[in-house]
């Protein structure tokens, strides 16, 4: 149990204690990431055959997802359970069975150890006693849910089905983007200087997003004044922020002198707006949809910009985010060149995107010296419920709710 | 000794590239190219997957005069400094007027407080159009790495 205590003013305080220590990373290893949550693993799109698999993460442990010669979907702990090594060395790939290079021993396709290298020795001599009982310490098994072609993991029984978690306020947001089978389009991984839960926050930050991302706001592609919204899980894990297409053509920015709108004799105009040109292709007039799941979970629609982002924490102070952007199989040729100019928007290179990881590190270093002060979240109230303003930081509070009862802090 | 001089109008045209970025010289980055030049990050893993997602991509000089204006006006990022070391160039002349090249790059990262980070390796597989002087119709920067520290804004 953790020795903190949490300020007395609820969720509008975040100890930056939260980011910074050791025993607080490790305590969320056992009650987070291997606790009564749900990880997103991969895209069905990636395990498109019968014995395929890839490998990732939920949280530090390394985690295989396969799909056996029956198309069933499984996923297991990358770890022998002889030894200890990782099953899976590669990233992805099609196997008979998983083979740990170490001493041999094989697993099948559900992570069941299958055979150990000369259990009964050779010749009489040698090998494992009748009664050894190697299997005791077999890779442990994830309970696997597919939603709509996105892949979930979790390692407790008493997590509730994968919909019940998700819960009625997110779900039909999430299903309004997966309306048909996925095909993936790429991916790469963008290292964060910072705490996991920095990461999280921002994207949960509505109130951020047209104040540090000048393109959106000089662009006109999200500015507060657009019609939007966001949604916010009854338990405040996990919520939904969009953005309609009407141009706002207001100039509450240039008015309050926001830095994110320059100077009105220095209005920036791009040679080749083809770049953002969106077809309304989910048919709601949404422009922009950012949704997360607890603990680790994003979903964006960027116009046609589609994208699965998982959060990976590598220790206190650094954060794996693993990018896959997804079109959907039917797209046709022009559909495709879209998303392919919208990647520009979104990545470590995205016009919009880039600055989240230099912001959150900001934060990591400028927090160094306060391990006893806190962060003040109070745009829109102290309360955690769905807006019809995104100038709040009622998400944020949610992730905080979330995380206090999972962490029982 | 025609290839030779082919060699090095290659060479000359890879190192000025890298000259004008590593000085912050941003506003020159898109006359290395045709004014329909084209110009792609990706990884190598999306290269050997036969992904076609870029990280980042640009169509034509508007573009690459687009995302040189969004770096000086809209995007933030901390002062940072790349240094480009460009070698291993390949030279096939394709025809009088075309030419393939493929070279190795490093790319070594300095921030303002001095942390230096070797940012990025991998190969510059370019076409470039000859005449009237040496410009990439086609650069396709390809990482070794899919992993990128916190952002990559200046072009590699």
């Amino acid at each position: 149990m953790l020795q903190k205590s949490w300020p007395a003013e609820g969720v509008t305080r975040v100890p930056y204690w939260v980011y910074q220590d050791a025993e607080v990373y490790k305590e969320e290893q056992a009650k987070i990431w291997r606790g009564r949550t749900w990880s997103y693993l991969c895209l069905e799109a990636e395990l498109p055959e019968p014995q395929s698999f890839v490998t990732t993460f939920v949280g530090d442990m390394p985690v295989v997802v396969t799909r056996d010669a029956n198309g069933v979907l499984h996923a297991w702990e990358n770890r022998c359970a002889h030894r200890g090594a990782l099953v899976a060395m590669q990233a992805r790939g099609k196997v008979e069975r998983f083979t740990c290079i170490y001493h041999n021993w094989t697993y099948d396709h559900a992570g069941n150890l299958a055979n150990v290298a000369f259990r009964r020795g050779i010749a009489g001599k040698g090998g494992m006693a009748p009664d050894a009982k190697p299997e005791s310490q077999a890779p442990k098994k994830l309970r696997v849910a597919s939603l709509d072609g996105l892949v979930f993991g979790t390692l407790s029984p008493e997590t509730p089905s994968l919909e019940d978690y998700i819960g009625p306020q997110i779900l039909p947001r999430l299903r309004r983007v997966l309306k048909k089978p996925l095909k993936v389009l790429g991916a790469y991984t963008q290292v964060l200087p910072n705490n996991w839960k920095l990461y999280m926050d921002n994207v949960k930050d509505t109130y951020h997003a047209s104040l540090l991302h000048m393109f959106f706001t000089r662009f006109r592609i999200n500015r507060l004044t657009q019609k939007g919204g966001v949604f916010v899980s009854t338990d405040g894990a996990h919520h939904c922020t969009y953005t309609e297409m009407v141009e706002d053509k207001g100039d509450a920015y240039e008015k309050d002198g926001m830095r994110s709108a320059g100077s009105s004799t220095s209005q920036f105009r791009l040679e080749a707006p083809e770049l953002l040109e969106q077809v309304d292709e989910l048919g709601d007039g949404v422009s922009i949809q950012i949704l997360t799941l607890f603990p680790g979970f994003v979903l964006h629609q960027i116009r046609n910009s589609l994208a699965a982002r998982q959060v990976v924490p590598k220790g206190v102070g650094r954060t794996e985010l693993h990018w896959t952007l997804f079109g959907f199989a039917d797209d046709d040729a022009a559909m495709t060149r879209r998303r392919l100019m919208q990647a520009n928007l979104v990545g470590p290179a995205g016009y919009i995107s880039m600055e989240d990881g230099a912001a959150t590190g900001f934060v990591q270093r400028g927090i160094a010296g306060s391990p006893d002060r806190t962060s003040v979240i109070e745009m829109g109230g102290a309360g955690v419920a769905s807006d019809d303003s995104r100038i709040t930081e009622t998400a944020v509070r949610g992730l905080w709710q979330a995380w206090r009862r999972h962490m029982d802090v | 000794m025609a290839d030779a001089n082919l060699q090095l109008a290659v060479e000359q045209l890879h190192a000025r590239y890298a000259h004008a970025l590593d000085a912050d010289r941003l506003e020159d980055w898109p006359q290395f190219f045709t004014e329909r030049g084209t110009y792609r990050v990706t990884t190598a893993e999306n290269e050997q997957r036969g992904l076609p997602l870029p990280v980042l991509y640009a169509e034509g000089r508007p573009m690459l005069r687009d995302r040189v204006a969004s770096l000086r006006h809209a995007n933030i990022y901390e002062p940072q400094r790349y240094r480009h070391i460009v070698s291993s160039v390949l030279v096939d002349k394709l025809d009088s007027e075309s030419a393939r090249s493929t070279a190795n790059f490093l790319v070594v990262r300095i921030m303002e407080n001095g942390d230096t980070l070797l940012f990025a390796s991998g190969r510059y597989v370019d076409r470039i159009a000859l005449a009237p002087e040496p410009r990439y119709e086609e650069r396709v920067v390809i990482c070794d790495s899919r992993r990128f520290d916190t952002l990559l804004a200046i072009p590699l």
